[in-house]
């Protein structure tokens, strides 16, 4: 009996200790990649990235083009995702109570929200690339603003279905049309958490690389053409880490600690922007 | 219903018979009824419209994928997805080595992150104190904002290196002689593997495991916990027999999610696998996933058979990740609806 006893306390405090070793074990790896990204960022860190465009095998440089490409194709792929996200999750959350459409498009919806991103730019290859005849920043956009719109339909949704109906009968009892109601009442009421979504969503696409390998490619020199190949940080990352040149490998920590602290910044910002909202 | 009451309070200038009103509906009682109600519908097709862009496009994704495929298909069939030979020289294609590539490093990154997240949810939800809940459920979801490409630089420039060094030799030892799993363990320690690309991955899929993991494990109902504590259960059987179970289909979605993330992860895996269309004996030696195959090889073949045998191979991955996914929502729906109506 009190052997029993001292078993299950024993594999009671085992299993705690495990537990506690497993969070030890995630929190290892986080500050191992967050520490060696820092050590070998900082230090190659310097104001010529910013000026300089990236440089051929064996000489210095920066990574000029290729910020300036990715703050344009992430940029675009934001602004003509953000519209059809919201949209899209205005439907679900406002008129998909019924009816098999929204359901299905909501399933789908999160299926997308992890489908591998490779894909997606594989798709956009296919349909635009491959009919174009050339690779460019368009082309990169389409495939980050795929990946995108699922994450805006989400948060959007979740974020609409917090507003009590109380608030959209008011509106609706003081005489506005449906289409006033959701996007000067509701819509506005939640404008916190959808601007959180929105963060999200650039904070994944900023740092997905895969996707831009067959659409936007990579450009050595200054370009502000979208129409043609584009320099993009992620990309100029993989390219320069992958070479066998010093100098290369340099920029691309640089390069690696520019895009981290960009994701985690948007991260904490999207955070402090919801929590904010919340309260109200 | 509100119309009497409308009428009583708002002296109206014409009167309208009942018929007519009730045909209009609700909404302002005015003549711009007319163009509130044919803006509603606008709004609500436009809106109806972007849905369906959603759903269209899944199918346009699979569509132009199947269609983008189709030499691959004429030149080798159906025998493609089952041949192990990759050899762009003499335009033999056969999808078997990045199938198996990828189905064994989400193997090894589910058997390592599966047990690491229960024990992180577990951690979260009953050990850790308040104060410290917030920060540590926030470290762990940082890990999943960690840009794909940093883990696979990590991989290959610190992980690597280390891992040939200590943790290699030390797996041969331990598991080097044991009948049948032995020779898994067996090469020569170069850091670079299969091995390498499930661990990174296993560190990868921890934060959407563990997410998932701990959202399930805060809808038990305290009153079972409690009353499980009640009768002298310890945390850990309060957990092990009392929550598990009542979350299970919900933990079973969660790791379903993990796969289907592991499945496509790409920049992590293209730096530490090995690139090599191969399937080996041991998992020290290189292989190559699917889409670590796409990664590297898909802006230099130049050869449309070639091509499209990598676009038939994002096509395995995407139905792969496709069913995996469904079923992981799947089954995290049905435990969010089944929320407190089990016993």
């Amino acid at each position: 009996m009190r052997d029993r006893y001292r078993r299950r306390l024993f594999v009671n405090r085992f299993n705690l200790v495990m537990s506690l070793a497993t969070m030890a074990f995630g929190m290892i790896f986080l500050f191992w990649i967050l520490f060696i990204l820092f050590r070998d960022g900082v230090s190659a860190l310097s104001a010529t990235l910013f000026t300089e465009m990236t440089p051929p095998p064996g000489s210095a440089g920066g990574l000029a083009n290729a910020i300036f490409g990715s703050v344009a194709i992430v940029g675009v792929a934001t602004v003509v995702s953000t519209p059809i996200g919201i949209l899209a999750g205005i439907y679900l959350a406002e008129f998909g109570k019924t009816g098999w459409l929204a359901k299905v498009t909501r399933f789908i919806n999160d299926i997308l929200l992890s489908a591998p991103s490779i894909i997606i730019g594989l798709f956009v290859y296919t349909i635009y690339v491959m009919q174009v005849g050339h690779f460019s920043g368009w082309a990169g956009s389409a495939a980050l603003g795929l990946i995108a719109i699922p994450v805006v339909v989400r948060t959007t949704e979740n974020m609409l279905a917090l507003v009590p109906s109380s608030l959209r009968e008011a509106a609706v009892a003081l005489g506005a049309p449906m289409w006033k109601v959701i996007l000067m009442v509701t819509l506005r009421a939640v404008r916190g958490g959808v601007i959180t979504g929105v963060l999200l969503a650039v904070a994944r696409i900023s740092g997905e690389t895969a996707p831009l390998l067959f659409t936007a490619l990579n450009n050595q020199f200054w370009s502000a053409d979208m129409n043609g190949p584009m320099a993009n940080l992620p990309v100029v990352i993989f390219q320069f880490a992958m070479s066998p040149f010093e100098d290369w490998k340099t920029l691309a920590w640089a390069g690696a600690l520019l895009i981290t602290l960009a994701v985690l910044l948007l991260n904490i910002l999207a955070r402090t922007v919801f929590r904010q909202s919340a309260v109200r | 219903m509100s119309a009497s009451l409308a009428d009583s309070t708002f002296p109206l200038p014409v009167e309208e018979d009942e018929p007519k009103r009730a045909e209009r509906g609700p909404g302002p009682p005015s003549a711009s009824g007319a163009a509130a109600r044919w803006q509603d519908a606008l709004f609500e097709h436009t809106t109806r419209f972007f849905a369906v862009f959603v759903l269209v496009m899944l199918l346009g994704i699979i569509l132009a994928l199947a269609y983008a495929a189709i030499p691959a298909m004429q030149a080798f069939g159906p025998a493609f997805f089952v041949t192990n030979v990759w050899n762009p020289v003499t335009k033999q294609f056969g999808a078997l080595a990045p199938i198996y590539g990828t189905l064994v490093t989400s193997a090894i990154a589910l058997l390592i992150g599966v047990p690491v997240s229960f024990g992180i949810a577990l951690f979260l939800t009953e050990m850790c104190p308040v104060v410290l809940k917030r920060p540590l459920g926030t470290a762990v979801e940082l890990l999943a904002a960690i840009p794909s490409i940093i883990y696979g630089m990590w991989g290959l420039f610190v992980f690597a290196p280390f891992f040939a060094d200590y943790i290699q030799p030390l797996l041969t030892k331990i598991f080097g002689n044991i009948w049948l799993i032995g020779p898994l363990f067996q090469g020569a320690p170069n850091g670079i593997g299969i091995l390498s690309a499930g661990i990174i991955l296993s560190v990868m899929v921890i934060p959407f495991i563990s997410s998932v993991m701990r959202d399930v494990f805060e809808i038990v109902p305290p009153v079972l916990k409690e009353s499980a504590y009640g009768i002298g259960c310890t945390t850990w059987e309060v957990v092990w027999n009392v929550v598990l179970p009542y979350t299970k289909v919900g933990v079973i979605g969660g790791i379903m999610l993990g796969l289907g993330r592991a499945l496509g992860e790409t920049m992590a895996v293209t730096f530490v696998i090995g690139n090599a269309y191969r399937i080996s004996r041991s998992l020290y030696e290189p292989g190559n996933s699917i889409a670590s195959a796409l990664a590297n090889e898909f802006n230099e073949a130049a050869d449309p058979v070639h091509r499209a045998s990598l676009i038939a191979l994002g096509l395995v991955l995407f139905v792969l990740t496709l069913i995996v996914l469904a079923a992981s929502r799947y089954l995290i729906a049905r435990l969010a609806r089944g929320e407190g109506a089990k016993t």
